[in-house]
């Protein structure tokens, strides 16, 4: 695994941040290339490794370069490191410091706190892939084992391109830290992933839809926020993910909806509308599936009022999701409003809105999602469904925040311990729908052909039909 | 969150009460399993001491302070089966996150000195029950162990932390909050773990600290255990530990010697127990301090020895006293902070109590007769770190002897009455000469005579009762005066001593009170405490642009550069 040469190494990671010219960072990443792969190689989707898969690669940050085409064996994927060009001088966003120039380097007062972020977000890449690695074998269609695939190999650039940050600014301290990014593992009950929602199972489709459409969601809120970081490598290198980023989350919402879209075909056909009855995923389930996916997604917003969101905000490492849209770059003075448990019950408290920031951030993720649904709902609308799913209330199921510790029903209403769990096979994923998912849910490898559950999607990808051969299982 | 406005001194709270009992906590569970028993810290967030903040992630306030020290002392008399003791946390992620920031920010100066002091006994007290009891505490950290929460497991013999990649241990306090880990952890990192000084300067100044692989191999833990076989280990380990620890203990019947309250009689100007009364005038700043010696019955309960000093149990005089000795202590520092001079009385006869002394001291092979005389000597030590001055008042009536007589020797003055319609007796004790140790190592008796060694000698292993006169030979007394003199003398002493600057008055005698070299515990109080009291009234820590009064706040801290 070691006879990889530098040379080697420059052909094999498309880069455009001068690898070939910078010895240190050459060095760094030559040791931690064989570890990479190893990783790779056992958390992978790796029963899939003979089999080329139509995949997009980011070759450069050109826009034709971004999104290039082809037929690769997943370990031959090559992973790049890629910068968004900046579009002019960069500033820090946000904070006491906003306007001011942004930093090149690491400011050594800041060190220990980016590190900490970039650390996190890191860890996110690696472990859904770990969540993710045997969905391969109960795939609906090629098309969306290719999705899969796609996102799997993306995750695995966004790990590098945080790698990069680590083992480019951070010395040693950063090369520890790279190194156990591929220690833990999602769902070890020793070594966990750092975040809740990453050590969750993703035990079939209908959670790896929620899970891109929930939990990526919130990646993207998370690099959006963190492109606006003072920090300009760390800003450059998430706009650029951001733009991958967006694919996961199209294979989420258009999945689900595509579900959402099938199931109210077979309510339609089932002479009792019963879904299940047709093999199809019933409308319960699916809200169930939101509403354990999403609460688990709005964990990782971190607490509601937190001293750490204010720090970040304010010594300018991580914004708002598009600060500039915002006229305060500061928010020294304002307050953000919300509802509390005190004494059992729910008042309305106002707090400093730098300790609001990780609220103000979901905000945004929520009206997202808001959005989404509404789309879903429309499809239950044109297909004649009197179905409509929802969002429950940000403080139901909560493992992280203010709410944590508290029981709420979805609607957001403060209930008892024994209340909850009274209703939590209503409310929330159970083994039993496991069961049954994992049932129906059989891999169909023939182009152009679809699982029972789930409707085709509208087209194909990068202009190809949907019954072109995203996947050759047979070569 | 919303800061409460700092609070001073005079507030209209109710007294703290440091007494409570296992029926009465509400942060920790104590569990006993043969000879282990497991304490799991669950501090409840809304049971705090004082209104202004909530006790999350196992943060600690003086209330959870006060059940941890409960804990500790009930470990030594009411489970003397116990060897070993496992610190853990029944927080999923936290073990413990240290002193409530929130609660430090909104406090005055006093209450966060004292809070500090209490909190730092508390831990001296467990590496006293490790040391000398056989009471091995071992830290089981089960997540996050940060700031106070690592000095806690500084404290213990033995740190295990989870390795999860998450839990690290930590002193964030220098990156954070513009303070010291001031519970004694920069002194156990350099003196008690041995950490190179240099690694303990990467550790205090990286706020997310160290965990895994490199907190054992910068010594901060002893060892690190996966997740799934965290409790196993630890368990196997303080097993492990437990039998060793069972060797070479004290005999007698390890018959539990229960605690019952105090119950002392409380009025608006006196707290009145069995053989101790305090007494205050918040106005004139003066307080008495009388304790009872004990009688001829108390000491024939001890010459008789081993059960019948367990059936006495804590009815026993050297225990009940110095309990009260130590509740009365405590409720002076906290409740009567305007108080600066405490007028010490010892009453009794002085043969008596060097008896007393020598059939106590007979016991120290007995399990509850030494716990007994360390108990003393605990609560002896709580008295020298008292930022009060005591004059001890050897008046008409008085009997300094042995035990007694460490509070003359303790305090900052010994007036003595030279009259013989009134005869009044000085002793020493076979306590006197080592069993009752200061915290810096030293024995009162070789503190007050550090110049004059060949003093000392002289008195060694004289325990006779001692005249006015040949007290004040020995050089025993500060001040001998005779009835006429006695009360204009005093009179003037106490108005002087009271007119002067009480900080002045803190720090002078704490540097007087402790000739001689340092040890661990001693440099904690000396160093550790008196420069962060210092860095607590700095405006870098407490002004208004200060990291601690900011923390918890939108604004960022302005440090004021110049090196001082």
């Amino acid at each position: 695994m070691t006879e990889v040469s530098s040379v080697d190494l420059n052909s094999k990671i498309p880069n455009n941040v001068g690898l070939s010219d910078d010895p240190k960072l050459r060095r760094a990443l030559e040791k931690w290339l064989p570890e990479y792969l190893e990783w790779w190689n056992d958390m992978g989707p790796s029963d899939f490794y003979d089999k080329p898969v139509f995949l997009r690669t980011a070759v450069s940050v050109t826009s034709d370069g971004w999104a290039h085409y082809d037929y690769v064996k997943l370990p031959e994927y090559r992973w790049g490191i890629f910068l968004a060009p900046p579009k002019g001088p960069l500033t820090i966003k946000c904070g006491d410091d906003a306007g001011k120039p942004a930093w090149t380097e690491i400011p050594g007062e800041h060190r220990n706190a980016l590190r900490r972020i970039i650390v996190t977000q890191a860890d996110t890449e690696p472990a859904s892939v770990e969540q993710q690695r045997m969905l391969g074998h109960m795939a609906p269609s090629l098309y969306d084992l290719r999705n899969l695939f796609q996102v799997n190999v993306e995750e695995g650039r966004h790990l590098w391109a945080m790698v990069y940050l680590l083992h480019k600014y951070f010395g040693r301290d950063g090369r520890d830290e790279a190194e156990e990014l591929l220690q833990r593992r999602s769902g070890d009950p020793d070594k966990p992933r750092i975040l809740g929602a990453f050590n969750q199972p993703c035990d079939h489709w209908l959670s790896f839809y929620a899970f891109t459409m929930f939990t990526d969601r919130d990646g993207k809120y998370q690099l959006a926020a963190l492109s606006e970081s003072g920090f300009a490598p760390l800003a450059l290198s998430t706009q650029f993910m951001l733009t991958e980023e967006a694919h996961h989350l199209f294979v989420g919402e258009t999945g689900l909806d595509r579900i959402i879209r099938r199931s109210a075909e077979l309510e339609r056909e089932d002479p009792n509308g019963d879904v299940r009855a047709q093999g199809g995923i019933d409308f319960d389930l699916i809200q169930r599936t939101i509403n354990y996916w999403y609460s688990y997604s709005l964990d990782l917003f971190g607490g509601e009022i937190s001293n750490n969101a204010s720090d970040f905000f304010a010594s300018g490492l991580k914004g708002r999701y598009r600060e500039d849209k915002f006229e305060d770059h500061k928010a020294i003075a304002g307050t953000y409003r919300l509802p509390v448990v005190e004494n059992g019950r729910l008042v309305e408290k106002d707090v400093p809105l730098r300790h609001a920031m990780n609220e103000v951030l979901r905000d945004a993720y929520v009206a997202d999602c808001e959005r989404a649904l509404r789309k879903w709902n429309r499809t239950l609308e044109q297909m004649g469904s009197s179905t409509r799913l929802y969002l429950p209330s940000r403080r139901f199921h909560r493992h992280q925040g203010i709410y944590a510790g508290h029981y709420f029903d979805p609607q957001g209403n403060l209930i008892t311990e024994e209340e909850f769990e009274r209703n939590r096979h209503k409310w929330l994923l159970t083994p039993a729908d496991n069961d049954y998912l994992l049932s129906i849910m059989k891999p169909v490898y023939e182009p152009g052909k679809f699982a029972n559950w789930i409707a085709p999607p509208k087209r194909g990808i990068e202009g190809k039909p949907i019954d072109f051969e995203y996947v050759k299982m047979h070569d | 969150m919303d800061q409460p406005s700092a609070t001073t001194a005079t507030t209209t709270f109710d007294p703290v009460d440091f007494e409570t009992d296992p029926t009465r906590y509400r942060h920790f569970r104590v569990a006993y399993d043969g000879s282990v028993a497991t304490v799991t810290m669950d501090v409840d967030p809304n049971a705090c001491i004082r209104p202004g903040y909530e006790l999350k992630l196992n943060s600690y306030d003086l209330g959870v302070d006060i059940e941890l020290a409960d804990i500790v002392r009930r470990m030594r008399f009411e489970h003397p089966e116990v060897r070993v003791v496992v610190i853990t946390s029944g927080n999923e992620r936290v073990f413990c996150a240290g002193a409530n920031i929130n609660m430090l920010g909104s406090s005055s100066h006093a209450w966060k000195v004292n809070f500090c002091k209490f909190t730092n006994e508390t831990r001296c007290e467990i590496e006293d029950a490790t040391e000398h009891s056989g009471q091995i505490y071992v830290a089981a950290c089960n997540g996050t162990t940060a700031g106070g929460g690592y000095e806690l497991a500084l404290a213990c013999k033995e740190i295990y932390l989870q390795d999860d990649g998450n839990s690290a241990v930590s002193l964030p306090e220098v990156p954070l909050l513009g303070v010291l880990p001031g519970t004694g952890g920069l002194t156990r990192l350099t003196d008690k773990r041995k950490v190179r000084r240099d690694l303990a300067d990467v550790f205090c100044t990286t706020a997310e600290g160290v965990r895994g692989k490199k907190a054992v191999k910068w010594r901060l833990v002893d060892a690190v255990f996966p997740r799934s076989k965290f409790d196993e280990k630890v368990r196997e380990r303080a097993k492990a530990l437990a039998e060793a620890a069972a060797e070479g203990l004290p005999g007698g019947t390890r018959r539990p010697v229960e605690l019952p309250p105090l119950a002392p009689e409380v009025t608006e100007k006196s707290r009145t127990y069995r053989h101790v009364t305090l007494t205050w005038d918040d106005e004139a700043r003066l307080a008495h301090l009388t304790v009872r010696g004990p009688t001829r019955d108390d000491v024939a309960v001890l010459e008789k020895g081993g059960d019948a000093l367990l059936d006495a149990g804590a009815d026993l005089w050297a225990l009940r006293a110095f309990r009260e000795l130590d509740d009365a202590l405590l409720h002076l520092r906290l409740n009567h902070m305007n108080v600066g001079l405490v007028l010490v009385r010892a009453e009794g006869d002085a043969q008596t109590i060097v008896d007393h002394d020598t059939a106590l001291a007979k016991n120290r092979d007995h399990w509850f007769g030494r716990e007994v005389i360390l108990h003393m000597a605990r609560v002896l030590r709580r008295y020298d770190n008292t930022s009060r001055s005591f004059f001890a008042m050897g008046d008409a009536g008085t009997a300094f002897a042995g035990c007694l007589f460490e509070l003359a020797l303790g305090a900052d003055r010994f007036y003595l009455l030279d009259d013989p319609d009134h005869p009044v007796k000085v002793a020493l004790s076979e306590l006197s000469f080592g069993a009752l140790p200061m915290h810096h190592g030293m024995t009162r008796l070789a503190a007050h005579f550090h110049g004059e060694p060949d003093k000392l000698e002289a008195l060694a292993g004289d325990t006779s009762p001692k005249d006015p006169e040949e007290a004040d030979e020995a050089g025993l007394v500060t001040v001998l005066l005779d009835d006429i003199d006695w009360e204009d003398d005093t009179r003037v002493a106490i108005e002087e001593r009271l007119s002067l600057s009480p900080d002045a008055l803190t720090g002078m005698e704490q540097n007087l009170r402790f000739p001689g070299p340092e040890t661990m515990e001693s440099k904690i109080y000396a160093r550790l405490s008196a420069w962060q009291n210092w860095i607590f009234i700095r405006p870098n820590a407490t002004g208004p642009q200060g990291a601690l009064s900011l923390y918890g706040r939108p604004e960022r801290p302005q440090f004021d550069w110049q090196r001082v």
